[in-house]
């Protein structure tokens, strides 16, 4: 009974809210340290790409998942550029950097391997089977650790809430900024290679289809704290789970349920526990403001 | 009053210097692959004017970008980011088709129109009002509540499409065609490029908007708003007032792209119809810098990369129409780093 419900609902809800973890993890850093992060979603993308194709080449998913995190690393510094160099406005770049994104992989993959937008598959044994969860694990505990119990995380989070006693004591703001700025990239590109190369196994257009900016809301709901943070991407990963199951189930009349209205659920959940049960969620006090 | 212009100028050749150093890191993009920057130009010129035909297109493909424009430049004068014109759009597109299956006894063209125009703009308006709600009653993030809407938007209509209006006749998902009283004639001259006397409609609707904006009470508020949020409620300005009117008149004017597509052009509302207009619009209306007249030039230019993309496919052999997304991307970004222009400045005065 039990061994049915791990394998059955908690084992495979833990897997689709992997890279949703990281994915939010990074965006929790990004916000803490004072920088609004809408571009989660593009690193993402960028990530599942590059994973996808440096497995492709060399079969070996562990070298997918560093080229993912480069690449995040990349388009994060892009970012870093236009919004703490050029003091460009962090939602309108965030906005940017998702548009370049969603150009990125069929751009590429037209040169590549003449195709707009998909890559090969990976082959069989070159996919991941279990090394991402234990990957999130570290995560999760590293950011619980640092958060909280580490000089780093300290400073990274007065970046945020008070950026002149960080100055005061001098230590520069901006650098902080970067390093939240990175982690993010860093973080929501793996989540992207977690897509394609352990959850599938070849990148598809457009695959990561809103979880950057479902791993943002879950960042929101969890209060950006590591711990509520990652609780509300399994709760997301939940309905996506129950997305899956009910496709196809009848649950009331004669016909099942239409899948249109199943596929909704996990942005209706969002929406509503966004709305109703956040309650009093406060963001880090100069979040998004220019210094 | 000379300052203000000065500064607006300033502005709008910031603008401009923004869009093309994007453009031309989009065009070194193209080197690097091995294709010639001069040639992909050549491609998005002919394709965008190389006929009446193509004209026409590239004017059918500005004219949604005009109002997703206009639906994320306005809530933006009170400091609100729209992200949900995509789903704005979806609704109000949907709306008009369904007026046309409601109204199929209908036999002037006239009540036809004004009809299906006014449940577009309906539609979209209360798919707007939502999140403008939302924020104002519970300060949900209007960013996140409106992409999730895009999200729920696709699929609600999805399901009325299949489910309630589908056309009988078709194995494709589309709605019921509409009668002749509600198409919206072309223009002879577009040798059958869907694009009609449509087009100079959006363009009073834009002036209208940018004269409500600066001689009413309601604009002032607005802008007010956007600029001190302390300060306009110390005035008395009601936040929510202002924040959910200018997202019922954004999703509205979103819905609009109903007449372009459903009425104009495709006859009946077809799922996925939208080539992303809706964050075409966002680009849009910052490109624009958030000014409303300014929109209209900008529509045009994302238009012609719309339009000109398209044949990429076909003209280059390693081009695809995907490039507009690069270009659209680097574009935002050029125009959008507040302190770029002051950075090289300084960077050519060390130098000498």
């Amino acid at each position: 009974m039990i061994e049915e419900f791990f394998s059955n609902w908690i084992l495979p809800t833990v897997r689709v809210s992997a890279p949703l973890v990281f994915a939010a993890l990074g965006g929790m850093w990004c916000e803490r340290s004072g920088v609004i992060q809408i571009g989660l979603e593009g690193f993402m993308l960028v990530g599942a790409f590059f994973a996808a194709v440096t497995t492709h080449y060399f079969s070996n998913p562990y070298l997918g998942l560093v080229a993912a995190a480069l690449s995040g690393l990349a388009l994060s510094w892009i970012y870093g550029v236009s919004v703490l160099r050029f003091r460009a406005n962090q939602i309108v770049a965030g906005t940017a950097i998702n548009l370049f994104a969603l150009g990125v992989p069929p751009f590429l993959s037209k040169v590549w391997f003449d195709s707009t937008g998909n890559t090969p598959p990976i082959p069989g044994e070159a996919q991941f089977r279990f090394t991402p969860l234990v990957l999130m694990g570290v995560s999760i505990l590293l950011s619980v650790f640092v958060f909280s119990s580490t000089r780093f995380g300290l400073r990274l989070r007065f970046a945020g809430e008070h950026p002149e006693a960080l100055k005061s004591a001098g230590v520069s703001v901006e650098w902080k900024r970067w390093q939240g700025i990175a982690l993010s990239g860093i973080l929501a590109g793996i989540g992207g290679a977690t897509l394609s190369t352990y959850l599938s196994s070849s990148f598809t257009r457009n695959m990561s289809a809103g979880r950057g900016f479902i791993a943002l809301a879950a960042v929101i709901l969890g209060k950006w704290k590591p711990v509520p943070t990652v609780l509300a991407c399994l709760l997301f990963g939940f309905t996506d789970q129950v997305q899956i199951r009910l496709q196809g189930v009848v649950l009331w009349g004669e016909s099942p349920v239409p899948v249109q209205w199943i596929q909704i659920l996990p942005y209706l959940i969002t929406l509503l526990v966004l709305t109703f049960a956040v309650g009093r969620s406060r963001a880090p006090r100069r979040l998004g403001v220019v210094e | 009053m000379k300052s203000t212009w000065y500064a607006s100028f300033r502005s709008f050749l910031r603008a401009v210097a923004g869009a093309a150093l994007g453009l031309s890191l989009g065009l070194l993009i193209c080197k690097l692959v091995g294709e010639s920057p001069l040639k992909v130009l050549h491609v998005l010129y002919q394709s965008s004017f190389g006929s009446g035909y193509d004209f026409g297109m590239t004017l059918f493909y500005t004219a949604p970008l005009i109002l997703t424009g206009l639906a994320v430049a306005i809530p933006l004068k009170g400091g609100l980011f729209n992200i949900g014109a995509e789903g704005q759009l979806t609704v109000g597109a949907l709306a008009a088709a369904w007026a046309g299956v409601i109204g199929a006894s209908i036999q002037s063209p006239v009540i036809a129109v004004v009809f299906a125009t006014s449940s577009a703009f309906l539609a979209g308006g209360l798919w707007g009002l939502l999140p403008g709600f939302l924020k104002a009653r519970q300060g949900s993030h209007e960013v996140i509540t409106t992409i999730m809407l895009n999200f729920i938007a696709a699929g609600v209509t999805a399901y009325f499409t299949l489910y309630s209006i589908k056309d009988p006749v078709s194995a494709q998902a589309e709605t019921i065609p509409l009668p002749e009283a509600f198409h919206l004639k072309p223009f002879a001259a577009f040798n059958g490029a869907p694009m009609g006397g449509l087009i100079f409609f959006l363009i009073l609707l834009a002036v209208g908007i940018h004269y409500a904006l600066w001689k009413s009470s309601w604009g002032y508020s607005l802008k007010a708003l956007g600029e001190n949020e302390t300060a306009a409620e110390t005035y008395g300005i009601s936040r929510g007032r202002s924040w959910m009117s200018s997202m019922f008149l954004a999703g509205g004017v979103a819905g609009l792209v109903g007449l372009v597509e459903v009425l104009g052009n495709s006859h009946r509302f077809k799922i996925g119809f939208s080539a992303d207009y809706g964050f075409v619009g966002i680009a849009v209306a910052l490109v624009a810098r958030g000014n409303i007249l300014g929109v209209l030039p900008s529509a045009f230019l994302f238009g012609i990369l719309q339009k000109g993309s398209a044949s990429l496919d076909l003209e280059t052999d390693k081009i695809t129409r995907d490039l507009s997304y690069l270009i659209q991307g680097l574009i935002i970004l050029g125009v959008s780093a507040e302190d770029l222009w002051g950075w090289i400045w300084q960077l050519v005065r060390r130098k000498k």
